[in-house]
């Protein structure tokens, strides 16, 4: 008798282990699974959230890819907002973390200055920007046209509203700069005396001591950033209506990503199709578009940069 | 640890990371009750609406008043500020703390709410009732709450635009006060008179004819022509119909003899907002400004330092026997199709809608149109003389309104989208790209379908 007590072992062991993992599990069928998987039925469906849904094909993904007249500009935006903010965040939340763990005195002043516009509710810190930056009234064109410097057009312009956004996005780099700050502190110090005596320079210290130590807070910084900019809304929204002289008022007309469809996002199409044009169908298309492209991101530098794994860990 | 299974494990994470970017996006229900309840029964209405300015909510609230005393059995919850994509959802949702009684300002949703079954069919509560809508409301107003022959909304108010002018900066101009432009020849000669520059920019602009100048958009130019925007078999006309080409090259020549569309548009971003006291009409950037009514009244609270007139907007020179017309739009009052109490909703709706002390008080507290041809006609409309203008508007029989459709304004951003562009300049060929928006229309609206 002792095969029937190993199988009852082993699957009393089974089901202890699913119980502790069964939170989990839920929580995962219930928030991921379920819309996962609903999503990508729902792509396949024609539905507009009244009415059963009903098998189209592909005519939802055929919609997106090819008669949908947004569907290209916001990708190339999303994708031009994934490469350049990105870095732009990271480069700079790092240099700043670099900058205040070297400061010796007012750092804490520093650190709070550079920490607090992260705390700025999205649409507020949009709004201020965009009264910043107005190429009519603004301050800073004020300043440009005073000194005589060309004053860009900004979020009027289709050429600067990106780069106005990525501005946006580097002045509330607080959130990476303490995570950069605790990663620099982390870096052991024997590692800078002994590159010291062996007489590397600061650059060479900052090459071979301090990234190799951060690689994977970089890399964490990357991915997040990129899972970001994916999800980006909020701001180009804002600045989009705002900039284009709509900002409240149901039934106003609005150009969706103002100036010239620069602002205009994946996100904000998942919303458009989906909760203004009732077209669940084609929102679902988008949004499985936007998961390949994170999942594309994300494999690609895990398998470039060997994961969230310290090198020889 | 090795390597590998932390990066199978990191990439599961990622994974999990990235499904949170949609897994909101796509749920949904299905259709929902019919009209059982009991119109004499003791219950509570939720009625959302999008009025949150203050007067506004205050004529909102004294309407729904007037209506409780005429039916104490019903009390109403009046819930505001609410958008047509909050409203969307609730729709869907349903659910005992939704609303009963929904409005929306967007008229050109309504092929959306009918077709979609978003707002429930009217037309066994208007049997019901024995009412006979066209001896209460004009044709315009009848055509914009319905599609494709299912009534699903009624009208609440019109909104008609018409042409606000600065008579101080007429006298300045040398121009009569007493004569403003008729056609859009004028209108342009006019603008250019009152325009005043001042550096690179304008100390005044005689007219904004932006699409982005707030209310100049495509669809409100438009009601100067009164176009045809589908034709017999249903496909789009903007490229068959001449209006829609005469529009745009009437309002492009607009654009570049003001300044040209750069000039104009960085004057516009200095702007205050359009339904704030620092409307530039208020404060005499711009000389003239096509809108709706409700103008009038802000400009009064505002306190404009000039002298205000009002006209109908200007037609085409080929059509100035039209003149008198213009755009119309309205707020549009319907029900929930979820909602249990679907019979003392319509007792709501028919009030707010049909009653015509009830359309009179509220037309002249929140300084509407009033939409049925009794309130028109009431001698209890307590409005300021200038606002005549925008009834007979409501009046003119060729005052119009666009086509509805199945997929909502969708047919009129996308016209929207072009006309940006052409403003700009960016557009070769009007007629290929007239006919290249007449087939994205087209698509959409079948896609939807």
């Amino acid at each position: 008798m002792a095969a029937p007590t190993l199988r009852s072992k082993r699957r009393r062991s089974a089901l202890r282990t699913a119980a502790f993992l069964s939170p989990w599990l839920i929580g995962f069928g219930v928030f991921f699974a379920y819309p996962m998987v609903s999503t990508v039925y729902f792509s396949f469906m024609r539905y507009d959230g009244f009415q059963p849904p009903s098998f189209n094909g592909l005519a939802n993904w055929t919609y997106v890819f090819r008669d949908y007249p947004m569907f290209w500009p916001a990708l190339r935006n999303t994708l031009w907002l994934v490469v350049v903010m990105t870095a732009c965040r990271v480069v700079f939340g790092l240099g700043v973390g670099l900058l205040i763990t070297k400061i010796k005195t007012g750092a804490g002043v520093f650190r709070t200055l550079f920490y607090l516009p992260y705390l700025a509710p999205p649409v507020a810190a949009t709004l201020a920007f965009v009264f910043l930056l107005n190429p009519g009234t603004g301050p800073v064109n004020s300043v440009l046209e005073g000194l005589g410097v060309p004053a860009p057009a900004w979020f009027t312009d289709a050429a600067w509203s990106k780069p106005a956004l990525t501005m946006l996005a580097v002045w509330g780099v607080g959130d990476l700069m303490v995570i950069f700050m605790a990663a620099l502190l982390d870096v052991p110090k024997e590692q800078y005396e002994a590159a010291e005596l062996d007489g590397a320079s600061a650059l060479q210290r900052f090459r071979f001591v301090t990234l190799p130590n951060i690689a994977p807070i970089v890399m964490f910084a990357v991915v997040t950033g990129i899972i970001q900019a994916m999800q980006y809304y909020t701001q180009p929204l804002v600045a989009g209506k705002v900039a284009s002289g709509v900002i409240g008022g149901s039934g106003q007309s609005f150009e969706p990503g103002y100036p010239d469809k620069s602002t205009l996002t994946l996100p904000q199409l998942v919303y458009n199709l989906g909760f203004q044009r009732f077209d669940y169908g084609a929102a679902c298309a988008t949004a499985l578009v936007l998961f390949a492209l994170a999942m594309a991101f994300t494999a690609l530098l895990m398998r470039r940069r060997g994961g969230l794994v310290q090198a020889g860990d | 640890m090795p390597a590998r299974p932390r990066r199978r494990a990191a990439a599961a994470l990622a994974v999990t990371a990235s499904i949170g970017l949609f897994a909101s996006a796509c749920t949904g229900q299905s259709d929902g009750a019919a009209a059982a309840d009991d119109p004499n029964a003791k219950v509570t209405l939720t009625f959302w609406h999008g009025w949150a300015a203050e007067s506004e909510v205050k004529a909102i609230n004294d309407s729904i008043e007037r209506f409780e005393r005429a039916h104490p059995n019903i009390t109403v919850n009046a819930v505001g500020d609410i958008n047509d994509d909050k409203l969307n959802q609730a729709l869907r949702t349903g659910g005992s703390k939704g609303p009963d009684v929904v409005s929306s300002f967007t008229t050109s949703n309504v092929g959306k709410f009918c077709s979609s079954g978003a707002f429930a069919d009217l037309k066994p509560f208007i049997e019901k009732s024995k009412l006979d809508l066209e001896k209460v409301f004009p044709k315009t107003l009848l055509d914009y709450t319905q599609f494709e022959g299912k009534r699903c909304a009624m009208p609440l108010l019109t909104d008609a635009y018409g042409l606000y002018y600065n008579k101080d900066a007429f006298k300045a101009a040398g121009l009569d006060p007493a004569k403003p432009p008729k056609t859009y020849s004028e209108l342009l000669s006019y603008a250019k008179k009152l325009t005043k520059p001042k550096g690179d920019g304008f100390e005044t602009l005689g007219f904004m004819p932006n699409y982005h100048g707030y209310e100049t958009t495509t669809e409100h130019y438009l009601g100067s022509w009164g176009p045809s925007y589908f034709d017999a078999a249903g496909k789009s006309a903007v490229a068959s119909d001449p209006a829609f080409a005469a529009m745009l090259t009437t309002q492009k020549k607009m654009v570049d003899e003001l300044g040209g569309y750069a000039k104009l548009e960085k004057f516009r971003t200095a702007f205050g907002a359009e339904f704030g006291p620092k409307h530039p009409f208020h404060t005499g950037q711009v000389a003239m400004q096509l809108d709706g009514e409700w103008r009038l009244g802000m400009a009064v609270d505002a306190k404009a330092p000039f002298d205000i007139g009002v006209a109908p907007m200007p037609v085409p020179d080929d059509r100035a026997a039209e003149y008198g017309k213009g755009f119309l739009s309205g707020t549009i009052m319907g029900i929930a199709p979820r909602s249990t109490k679907q019979n003392a909703a319509w007792e709501l709706v028919k009030f707010m809608t049909t009653d015509t002390e009830a359309v009179v008080a509220f037309a002249n507290g929140i300084r509407n149109v009033p939409s049925t041809f009794e309130a028109l006609d009431s001698p209890n409309l307590n409005l300021d003389p200038r606002f005549r203008t925008f009834l007979d508007i409501a009046r003119h029989p060729k005052s119009n309104t666009p086509a509805g459709a199945v997929n909502g304004a969708a047919h009129l951003n996308t016209l929207q989208d072009f006309a940006l562009q052409y403003e700009k300049g960016e557009v070769p060929d009007l007629q290929a790209g007239l006919a290249k928006t007449a087939r994205q229309i087209d698509t959409d609206i079948a896609k939807a379908k």
